[in-house]
Parts: structure tokens; sequence; C-alpha cells
């Protein structure tokens, strides 16, 4: 505020640079084209056209992860798989962020045994944490809108503003 | 024509008498207990006979009768296209000494079944070319399927006991 009143309507509009990369960060973040299991499907059909995940400039998944910003860990992690995640994390560029999509990927859900990674925060730090099994697609575009939310917090220097009530 | 069980019976103890140990019908279908020093003379038997013609190596696995002597027990089901008929070959493995002879040079489509089996139960396959882990990472210890591991992996974290799994429990760094 201020040099809008001042300088007239010329186009122009003014905010700190925070509130401009936030802005561009959690209006485009591009999901890793990556899928476990079952909640795969869930999050295919979230960025179908019924639930239309577009809507939040999301709709380009990338096949590669040097161009991903999110990882959308979707289904059960085993213990073979486990390094592959994490590499898989690590080949992302910064600023990066992890939804654990399912129960599964939460803490293990259902398959408590030999196989199964007991929560993908064991291997990849988790942003978010989406219930459900499989969540529907509803419960998926709200935990990424709660991720955005978290985005839109973020100091340039990475630390977290104080939370914000949704409403 | 679907084979006689009795026929396929008759045929494998009139060729090799010394290597069945006993037999079981259940439902028409032939369970034959082997020796294990004799399954590939067995198996060879069954896929070149040219009456019997079992020469598809349907499915190859392990159980574990803990408890019981012999302890394991490796399961191979044959199917012959030709007679549209199955059998199932049964062959005890000792506990202390977990070792069958490899059935990959008589179908190649065994290595991996046989894989698994040592993956999961430990049991060795005697002149298999790569016995490695196929489904397990290479540094998990133990065999998974053999019946005195723990089912659960880890304690489920409840209201009541989270914080003392959690301060315990590897989370990632960044």
């Amino acid at each position: 505020m201020g040099i809008e009143q001042k300088a007239g309507d010329m186009g122009i509009v003014t905010a700190s640079l925070e509130q401009l990369v936030n802005w561009s960060r959690s209006s485009a973040m591009w999901p890793l084209l990556f899928g476990l299991a079952c909640c795969a499907i869930e999050m295919m059909g979230a960025q179908g056209a019924n639930y239309d995940l577009s809507r939040f400039g999301m709709e380009i998944n990338r096949a590669s992860p040097r161009q991903a910003d999110l990882m959308i860990v979707a289904g059960r992690v085993s213990r073979k798989m486990a390094p592959v995640v994490r590499r898989l994390y690590d080949q992302m560029a910064d600023p990066k962020w992890v939804i654990a999509m399912g129960d599964c990927a939460a803490c293990g859900g259902v398959f408590n045994n030999y196989a199964i990674v007991q929560g993908v925060d064991e291997i990849v730090p988790v942003d978010v944490y989406v219930a459900g099994c499989p969540p529907r697609p509803e419960a998926l575009i709200d935990g990424i809108i709660h991720l955005h939310e978290k985005v839109k917090r973020m100091r340039l220097n990475g630390e977290l503003r104080e939370p914000v009530r949704l409403s | 024509m679907a084979l006689d069980n009795a026929t396929v019976l008759g045929r494998l103890r009139a060729a090799l008498p010394e290597a069945i140990l006993g037999s079981t019908e259940f439902r028409g279908d032939l369970s034959v207990y082997v020796r294990p020093e004799h399954i590939v003379d067995v198996a060879r038997f069954l896929r070149d006979d040219p009456e019997l013609q079992f020469n598809f190596l349907e499915n190859l696995c392990g159980v574990d009768y803990l408890g019981r002597e012999p302890r394991f027990e490796v399961v191979y089901h044959l199917l012959s296209f030709t007679n549209r008929s199955r059998i199932c070959l049964k062959v005890g493995v000792d506990e202390h000494n977990p070792s069958v002879p490899s059935l990959t040079g008589l179908w190649p489509g065994a290595n991996y079944h046989e894989r698994e089996t040592f993956d999961m139960f430990g049991i060795i396959f005697t002149g298999h070319p790569c016995l490695e882990r196929i489904l397990m990472p290479e540094d998990w210890e133990g065999h998974p399927l053999r019946k005195d591991v723990p089912l659960g992996a880890e304690e489920v974290a409840f209201t009541f006991n989270q914080d003392r799994i959690y301060a315990h429990k590897p989370f990632a760094k960044e």
C-alpha cells in the first residue's frame, strides 16, 4: 500500500518479495509422477477431470525428480523400495515438500509386518499427512491446500511463520 | 483324455521305486512324497516320459511346519498340457541341513521360484546358478516366512504410548 495511491493506476502491484516467492511456489507446485499402490489411483482421480487438480496449478506431473517440487508418497513403501524413495527425494531440487498420502505412507497402516516401512517419515521428512485407506480425492486436495497454506507462511530463510487458522 | 491318477502313480513307482515315500489323494489331486536326493530324477521322468508329459513346472514354494520333523517342505506343482493333468510333488527338508537339489537344470523357470523360497525360508537349492535374495533387501537378517519370526514388525503407536515410541523412532532428517 502506498505507492498505488500516489502513482495512480499504472498497472503496478507492490508486494514483499517473500509474498511473491511464496505465491509462485504455492501456485505452480509440480508433483513427482510417482505412485506406489492403490492410493495412486485416487491421486490420478484427483488429477482427472472430475476433481481437477489443475485448479491449483498442479496439473503437470513431472517424471523427473529434478523438475518436481512435491513428492506425494501414494501407497505403502516396502523396505526394499525405501532407498529408492530416499534417492528420489535427494534428487529433487530445493525447495521441496512431501505429502504422506494414506495410512500406509503415514504409519504403515494395516501392514505391520517385516516388509513395509512403518511410516514414510522414517525415510523422508513429511510436511502433510493425509489419512484414509485410500483417502478420497477431496481429502488429498484438502491436504494439498494445507500444504499451500504452509508454503505461504514460509520466510525467505526457510523458517515458518506462526500458523494461520484456516476458516 | 485326462490321465488317471492310479496310472501316473503306477508308472512312477515302476520307474523309480526307491524315490517314492508315499502318496495322498485329495478330491482327485495326487500328491507324491519324494526323497530329497531323488527329486531331480522324479521330475525328469515325469517331464520326459512320452505317456505322462508333465512338461510344465507351474509352481514351486516352501512350507514351514514348525515342530514337525522334517520341519520344512518344498512343494512342486507340475502340469501336463497334453493329458490335462496335474501332479504335486512334496519334499521334506531337514531343519539343520535345509538343502534340496535345484530343478533349474530341467526348467529354467524354476530359477526365481527357488530364489524366493530361499529368501523366505532359507532353503538351499544345490546347483542353483545364482541363489541370492530376490524380494527382501540384501541386509535383511533371517528369513521372514519362517514361523519363528515374529509377526508384527513394530509396536503400534496409540495415544497412550506414542510418546514412548516416538522418542526412539528413527525419524528422517532433511
